[in-house]
């Protein structure tokens, strides 16, 4: 347990080294946000018709996931690929330690980290020049944080899928990338869920991804009341689970085939 | 030159042999590409399917930018793929490697990971415009062609010389895989929707510091035959795609400055 | 004129300082400290076409800082270099093309390629006619028995296959100097052998240029008569073996096999410096009392029952020389 919470802090303030990186980001985190909000708000003076979200109600969503998109981002974790690259995974191998639960909390430290930075100025901006307030009730608050945590433990798990995934392809094909945008769009990362017509609604229902920005938020802006919020944690939780078997599964599978197959 | 352009021939070769190794991956790849970047294209039509029009553009006009901005970025990942990766080279230390060989950094760089299989994304671009022309009963005279063929390779000059100047910002700080994924995408997202839908501040930076706009906004209004509600010159439309060769020549003389710097600083 | 000049090469680094713990990790956020770090202070030297160097120093003596300088992807903050009549920095393509570059631990193959197209990409990235790379290619590979490997992916290959795919593959466009750095590292004693045999024919039979980086003492033995020693960034020694030994300490070893292992040794010119069970290893000044006359002092009042006499083990001179340590004889 203390090597993992070692290898925990050594990324935690590994991250927190990159000073050029956080300051980068947050103007990314920054710029996107408003290239969205200016899009809903063209759109939103184009229609009197109501929608799914009132435009406050878009730009809340918008800015607190832009505050939180280190959190939740689906990324491929480098150092994995480095060493799928090379060959050193055999090397990986040899340690006393569980591998899925190291990449797994590098995993979480390299999301809190940034996170933790980015979260008062992106908010901050927000707050500055798009009236964003704060979650209606203190439990929407709880609420929102207990989900948001969830949402950490979502994001690091399909992360790691993704990068094991790299076990099978090894030729760089690019999927990894191809994948990240597809999660993006069914998370609600690129349009708010609620506009996708209703007959998708009950695919995105299926699938883990909206636990990452949609249900979190929903839970802030109180769309989702708090007293509701335990189906929601549940849901989250019980994809974080089957995220981590089926990833530890595939992990099994694949280092077998790499030691089949020599170094 | 010519040398240059066989050595990246060969390079190309190179890459697509290994990516066609794994024959049933690569096939599915392109597929999985063809149809996931679709997922982009939904997203937009969702919410015209809201809210009808944007700023006065329906979805077949936008649909032109969008299609314009997705082939440009297809091509771009395809040629400038190796800067996107650039950020783990310089991590384990493989850029030495490139510095000790007798060619150009960049030409080394282009021919690595050259993934023809993001042609699918191409493919999807090219078929949400020819769609979008179609609706609009729009006709096609060989200007207009060119004018197009013009605008989506200025585009992918334009976003590989985006790549590039990610990539150089890993010779100062190695952390920006996370980044690249963000501004990548947003730059895309940017694009694919008219200039007039933004602000006048993000319009003059669209069109004067990152200039998407130079490269779907004005050559569209042109093939469009629409006026401009920003009241631009059909000369300047015209001529527009100009703009997205030159920033990709200013890139390379700020990637030179980074080079320069990796070897006055050491890894 | 010399082919490789060097003169007060200054390099200083900077390096960000991490702060242990949680606490520091986040104040360096705020606020940074560098160290700087003086990998090269006033470095000079030349060296003649067809000489076989060895460059040896402690890690972080400036050794690679040195090699990345000559070879052009570092720029010195002060000093002259010139490499065959280039500065190597400024003129990186032409400089480059008239060298080659080994690393022991990075290959410079591409990974996922068998190394005969690695061999052949090589000849077009360096524009090497075909009737010249088909006569190297073929020489090379019947020197360093490379005809089983050539149709193998390089990260199949074990380090000594890779490392003889490395040497041939920096020696396609035949470059008048060849930086080696560390080639023997991590190989066997047979491989070991065949690297130091090829260098050595290459360095006597075409007059290739060498500068071997290494820090084993064995690979220096075998094949280098001059010798740079290079600490914390100055040049300690320029010289053969014999004056580097000379330098610090002309004393020998006597090793000792005792009857009795736990027999106490005492003698006024001898010093015991290690004891491995029966083993003991004795140092001697051979100016205060000759090898023979130690010998039968000792053997009259032990029984031994083997031992010979040996030289200072050179990682001794080295160290003694990086110490700073001068002439001394033992008390």
């Amino acid at each position: 347990m203390r090597a993992y919470l070692s290898v925990f802090s050594a990324r935690f303030c590994m991250l927190l080294q990159y000073r050029a990186a956080v300051v980068t980001d947050i103007a990314a985190e920054v710029f996107s946000g408003l290239i969205q909000v200016m899009i809903f708000a063209a759109f939103f003076a184009a229609s009197d018709t109501p929608q799914p979200m009132t435009y406050a109600g878009v730009v809340t969503y918008v800015w607190v996931r832009q505050a939180l998109l280190s959190l939740i981002a689906v990324t491929l974790d480098g150092d994995i690929h480095s060493l799928v690259r090379s060959g050193n995974i055999t090397y990986e191998l040899l340690r006393p330690l569980d591998l899925y639960t190291l990449w797994y909390t590098r995993s979480l430290a390299q999301r809190l980290a940034p996170a933790l930075l980015h979260l008062v100025p992106v908010f901050g901006f927000a707050a500055l020049f798009f009236d964003l307030g704060p979650p209606p009730t203190w439990a929407g608050a709880l609420a929102w944080v207990a989900s948001t945590l969830c949402a950490l433990l979502l994001a690091a798990a399909v992360s790691c899928l993704l990068s094991i995934s790299l076990l099978w392809t090894i030729s760089g094909s690019g999927m990894e990338f191809l994948v990240i945008g597809v999660i993006s769009v069914l998370s609600g990362a690129v349009v708010p869920l609620p506009f996708f017509p209703e007959w998708v609604q009950p695919i995105l229902q299926a699938l883990p991804f909206r636990g990452l920005v949609d249900l979190p938020i929903r839970l802030y802006t109180g769309h989702i009341p708090p007293a509701e919020a335990l189906p929601v944690l549940a849901h989250q939780l019980g994809w974080v689970a089957a995220l981590v078997l089926l990833g530890r599964w595939i992990f099994s599978r694949g280092t077998r085939r790499i030691v089949i197959q020599g170094g | 030159m010519l040398d240059a352009l066989r050595l990246y021939g060969r390079l190309v070769s190179i890459s697509l042999r290994g990516q066609m190794q794994y024959r049933v991956s690569f096939i599915l790849f392109c597929l999985a590409n063809l149809l996931l970047t679709f997922l982009q294209f939904f997203a937009v039509w969702v919410l015209f399917e809201r809210f009808g029009h944007i700023k006065g553009w329906r979805l077949a006009e936008v649909a032109l930018f969008y299609g314009m901005a997705h082939m440009a970025f297809a091509l771009a990942e395809i040629i400038g793929g190796g800067f996107q990766y650039f950020s783990f080279q310089v991590r384990q230390g493989n850029f030495d490697q490139v510095l000790l060989r007798p060619r150009c950094t960049v030409l080394q760089i282009m021919g690595q990971r050259v993934q023809i299989g993001r042609i699918g994304r191409f493919l999807q671009g090219l078929s949400v415009l020819l769609w979008g022309a179609f609706s609009l009963e729009m006709i096609w005279t060989w200007e207009k062609i060119a004018l197009l063929v013009a605008a989506v390779f200025s585009g992918a000059c334009l976003f590989w010389g985006f790549f590039i100047l990610l990539a150089t910002l890993c010779f100062w700080t190695i952390q920006f895989l996370q980044i690249m994924l963000i501004l990548g995408r947003s730059g895309v997202e940017a694009a694919q929707f008219p200039l007039s839908v933004y602000h006048p501040w993000f319009r003059r930076f669209f069109t004067f510091v990152i200039p998407l706009a130079c490269i779907t906004y004005y050559p569209g209004l042109a093939i469009f035959a629409r006026a401009d509600p920003l009241g631009s010159s059909v000369y300047f439309q015209w001529s527009a795609p100009a703009i997205g060769f030159l920033f990709l020549l200013l890139s390379l003389q700020v990637w030179k400055t980074g080079v320069r710097h990796y070897c006055s600083t050491g890894s | 004129m010399s082919q490789i000049i060097v003169e007060n090469l200054v390099k200083t680094y900077r390096i960000a300082e991490r702060r242990p713990g949680l606490l520091g990790a986040l104040r360096g956020v705020l606020h940074r400290h560098y160290r700087t770090i003086r990998a090269l202070n006033g470095v000079s030297f030349s060296i003649e076409p067809g000489e076989l160097v060895g460059y040896i120093g402690p890690n972080g003596a400036g050794k690679s800082t040195t090699v990345k300088v000559l070879s052009g992807i570092l720029v010195p903050d002060a000093g002259r270099c010139q490499v065959l009549g280039r500065v190597p920095w400024k003129d990186r393509i032409e400089h480059v093309r008239r060298i080659g570059v080994v690393f022991g631990q990075r290959t410079q193959l591409w990974w996922d390629l068998p190394v005969i197209e690695s061999f052949e990409l090589l000849r077009d990235i360096y524009k090497v006619s075909q009737a010249d790379y088909a006569c190297r290619r073929d020489e090379l590979i019947a020197l360093l028995d490379l005809a089983p490997l050539l149709d193998v992916p390089v990260r199949q290959l074990s380090l000594g296959q890779r490392m003889r795919c490395d040497l041939a593959a920096s020696l396609l466009h035949a470059p008048q100097v060849l930086f080696l750095d560390e080639p023997t590292i991590g190989l066997d004693a047979i491989s070991k052998l065949a690297v130091r045999d090829f260098v050595r024919r290459l360095n006597q039979e075409r007059g290739v240029t060498v500068i071997l980086t290494t820090h084993d003492m064995d690979d220096i033995e075998a094949l280098c008569t001059r010798v740079l020693v290079i600490g914390q960034g100055t040049i300690l020694l320029d010289g053969t073996l014999e004056a580097l030994r000379a330098a610090v300490s002309a004393e020998r070893r006597l090793i000792i096999d005792l009857v009795e292992e736990r027999a106490e040794i005492t003698d006024p010119d001898a010093q015991v410096v290690q004891r491995n069970g029966h083993r003991v290893h004795l140092r001697f000044d051979p100016q205060r009392v000759p090898a023979a006359a130690l010998i039968s002092r000792i053997t009259a009042r032990h029984a031994v029952r083997d031992l010979f006499v040996e030289n200072l083990p050179i990682e001794e001179v080295v160290a003694r020389l990086y110490q700073g340590e001068e002439k001394c004889a033992p008390t």
